[in-house]
């Protein structure tokens, strides 16, 4: 299963190699991470995606992360009210023929074309993964070029449903 | 004379010094008895203040003998091994010792030197990315970028390898840094915001814990090494004895329980006792304190203590959970927690019927050897040497049946008088540990048991223990074989002895002769009586080959695979 994993980390040299190696050391799968700094100076926020077979083991991931020196926090937000966004480009061909046709399809998903080729499009897609696994499918009978995804950056929304309690992975 | 200034000097006073000092005056200010380091290039600068210090600086023979007889010093004081390396190849060297250091819980402060900044990144002469390196096997690195910062990173270093869960830091020194120069920098407040061990344990699991105590008919405390990193063992001792509770030790928890005590089941795992590991597995409630369930002490976890509701301290909460599920989770230091378990006076279990079983097994199933006048066993040996030093001698193993059978039968009386690499397995650690060992009480009789296989990984360090006239009895068992490997293939690979059986060896007492140690080689128990008589009087150290009956091997054993209660060579055929 997928979960997402937030955590703020101090903006250290180092850090995302500790985080990164931790992964892999503990044959830890991860689908995706983003980096960039948060609303604090110094310290950067995380997004990750893994792919788990249970929940034991997201618990031992966060645990492992939490004992990095350098890791401020770090909360499993799989099950709550999120906000997560990826960004998408997308090369993909084009004749005169078809961009009428693509262009009924990029409306709907509010994608939006950045640069036009020859014989080629370069579309910008957000949203969440789901949306752009969906239109990823729909332009591929055009034949993908080139395709480029930033990885899912997330937080919680403002207001969660009282029942679901936020994961904070805490020591005790 | 520069030592003075310095510690003197503790407010910034507009006093001038080189990165190279200020490192050395913050080794001062943390009290370092002992430098473990091999000098280069790179650390040069570090080098020419060392030559000014007041500090003890032991040069090992290869830098590997040197991180090790740092893990060996650390493991005995409690304090951090600090070890100086150059960069390139010197800091490369000291891999597998931070290896061991990172998954045995062992505190070091380890400096590598490092090409200047400007080249950094260059492939420079004896440039190695020691950060990308040492990044998953310490608990922490540093590069030093600003010369300013480099009492305070020392500082921080020292803190973070003691504290919590132990473990090895790395400080990277570019040459440049060592040599600039600055105002010595205002002391700096430690702030670690993510790094907030967690010492005093949850009240409620706390209760939870005596209520299940109180219940239990089959309670058993497995007490890990995290009882001697928090120096606990009196508080075992008092919370044991108030609730009668019996105590099996992990291989490297030997020491944190007194071996004698009616309590005491004795060690657990792949080549446990029959007791301690039956008493694992027919439990009702199996009370961890500061082991990490490995897998050599459960076997297959899915015989692991099928019956028994799980409670686990530990310093660490990703422990907690890792390998065998736990219903009663207690974060905390496990000396904080004992006070407060012993606090709570709860209701002792009645399990006389348990306490009966346990003490019939510990009669009917002790470790077991044949004893034969035609050949010298191993586990005599041990016998002669736990009799001839009272129980009271540091023992420092390497790895191999050896390591086995000195768990085995010599019975630790005292905390911290174990030395032994065990999660790693490390070959070649024993000699060097047992240096550090030495350093650590110099009043104690270090016995450094090895194989003839590890004896041969770190010969080298020979030279500084003659150098430091170090009391350290060298016990070779030497089987002529990788005797562990060999004794797998016997059991496992239908006695296919792959490059494990008569190696070609020197004469190990001539090798000693050469650093000017006395050696003896030993084929009797007679002459075993003789030698150890005269050699255990004296503080010089000595080498001893014991020719032991090479056939031997260790049991009882889990094979892999199998679970805690199929042991097998439990009992004499
Ligand atoms: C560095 C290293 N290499 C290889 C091994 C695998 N190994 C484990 S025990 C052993 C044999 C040790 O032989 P010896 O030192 O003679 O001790 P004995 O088992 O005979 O007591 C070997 C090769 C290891 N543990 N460490």
């Amino acid at each position: 299963m997928k979960r997402i994993i937030t955590l703020t980390v101090n903006n250290r040299p180092g850090v995302l190699n500790r985080i990164t190696n931790l992964f892999s050391k503990r044959n830890y799968n991860i689908e995706s991470i983003t980096v960039g700094h948060s609303e604090i100076e110094d310290v950067s926020r995380i997004t990750c995606v893994v792919n788990v077979e249970n929940d034991q083991v997201i618990e031992q991931i966060t645990k492992q992360l939490n004992k990095q020196i350098d890791v401020l926090k770090v909360t499993d937000i799989s099950e709550q009210s999120i906000v997560a966004r990826e960004l998408a480009l997308i090369k993909v061909l084009s004749t005169p023929n078809t961009r009428s046709e693509m262009n009924a399809l990029i409306e709907p998903f509010r994608a939006s074309i950045v640069d036009v080729g020859k014989d080629t499009l370069v579309i910008q897609i957000t949203g969440e993964s789901d949306k752009i696994e969906a239109f990823i499918e729909l332009m591929k009978p055009y034949g993908i070029k080139e395709l480029a995804r930033t990885g899912a950056t997330a937080f919680l929304r403002g207001t969660q449903r009282s029942s679901n309690q936020v994961k904070n992975i805490s020591i005790v | 004379m520069l030592q003075e200034t310095a510690l003197t000097n503790t407010k910034a006073e507009n006093k001038s010094l080189n990165g190279s000092e200020l490192l050395l005056q913050a080794l001062e200010k943390e009290k370092v008895e002992v430098i473990f380091g091999y000098p280069g290039g790179a650390v040069l600068p570090i080098y020419d203040k060392i030559y000014d210090s007041k500090i003890l600086h032991v040069l090992p023979r290869h830098e590997q003998g040197g991180i090790h007889a740092a893990e060996g010093y650390a493991r005995i004081t409690g304090k951090p091994g600090v070890v100086i390396v150059t960069s390139g190849p010197g800091a490369t060297n000291i891999v597998t010792g931070l290896t061991d250091a990172m998954i045995d819980s062992l505190p070091l402060v380890v400096f590598t030197g490092q090409v200047a900044t400007g080249v950094i990144g260059t492939d420079a002469f004896q440039e190695a990315d020691i950060l990308g390196i040492t990044t998953p096997i310490t608990k922490y690195n540093y590069q030093v970028r600003n010369i300013e910062d480099i009492p305070h990173i020392i500082k921080e270093a020292f803190y973070i390898a003691t504290s919590g869960r132990p473990g090895p830091v790395l400080i990277d020194i570019p040459r440049d840094i060592a040599t600039a120069v600055t105002e010595v920098p205002e002391e700096r407040e430690i702030y670690l915001p993510g790094y907030q061990p967690t010492l005093k344990p949850n009240y409620l699991q706390i209760r939870k814990l005596t209520e299940a105590v109180s219940r239990a008919k089959k309670p058993v405390i497995l007490a890990g090494a995290g009882v001697l990193h928090s120096k606990a063992s009196c508080q075992l001792k008092e919370y044991a004895e108030q609730q009668n509770i019996p105590v099996v030790h992990t291989l490297l928890g030997l020491g944190g329980f007194p071996a004698e005590h009616e309590l005491s089941l004795g060690m657990a795992g792949m080549h446990g006792c029959y007791t301690a590991n039956m008493a694992l597995y027919e439990s009702d409630l199996l009370i961890n304190i500061g082991a990490r369930f490995d897998d050599r002490l459960t076997g297959n976890l899915k015989h692991f203590a099928p019956n028994a509701t799980v409670a686990h301290i530990d310093i660490d909460p990703a422990e907690i959970g890792k390998n065998v599920p736990t219903e009663i989770p207690v974060v905390a230091d496990a000396k904080e927690a004992l006070i407060e378990l012993i606090a709570q006076e709860g209701k002792p279990p009645s399990h006389h019927e348990w306490l009966k079983t346990l003490a019939g097994w510990k009669i009917e199933y002790p470790y077991v050897y044949e004893n034969n006048a035609n050949t010298l066993k191993p586990q005599k040996v041990l016998e002669m040497l736990y009799q001839k030093t009272n129980g009271e001698a540091i023992v420092v193993t390497d790895v191999g049946q050896h390591q086995m059978w000195a768990a085995q039968y010599y019975r630790f009386g005292k905390a911290n008088r174990w030395v032994t690499s065990g999660g790693l397995g490390t070959m070649g650690f024993g000699l060097p540990a047992s240096i550090g060992a030495a350093l650590a009480d110099k009043d104690a009789t270090v016995l450094a048991v090895l194989g003839d296989g590890g004896f041969q990984m770190c010969t080298q360090e020979l030279a500084v223990i003659r150098e430091l006239n170090l009391p350290i009895k060298i016990v070779i068992l030497n089987n002529v074989a990788l005797g562990m490997v060999r004794q797998w293939q016997e059991l496992f690979y239908e006695e296919r002895y792959s490059h494990s059986k008569n190696p070609v060896q020197p004469s190990f007492v001539k090798l000693a002769e050469a650093y000017n140690i006395k050696g003896y080689v030993i084929e009797s128990e007679a002459k075993a009586e003789e030698v150890l008589a005269e050699v255990l009087q004296n503080r010089e150290p000595v080498l001893l080959d014991f020719r032991i009956d090479a056939n031997e091997n260790v049991y009882p054993m889990i094979a892999p695979g199998k679970g805690i209660n199929e042991m097998v060579g439990v009992k004499q055929k």
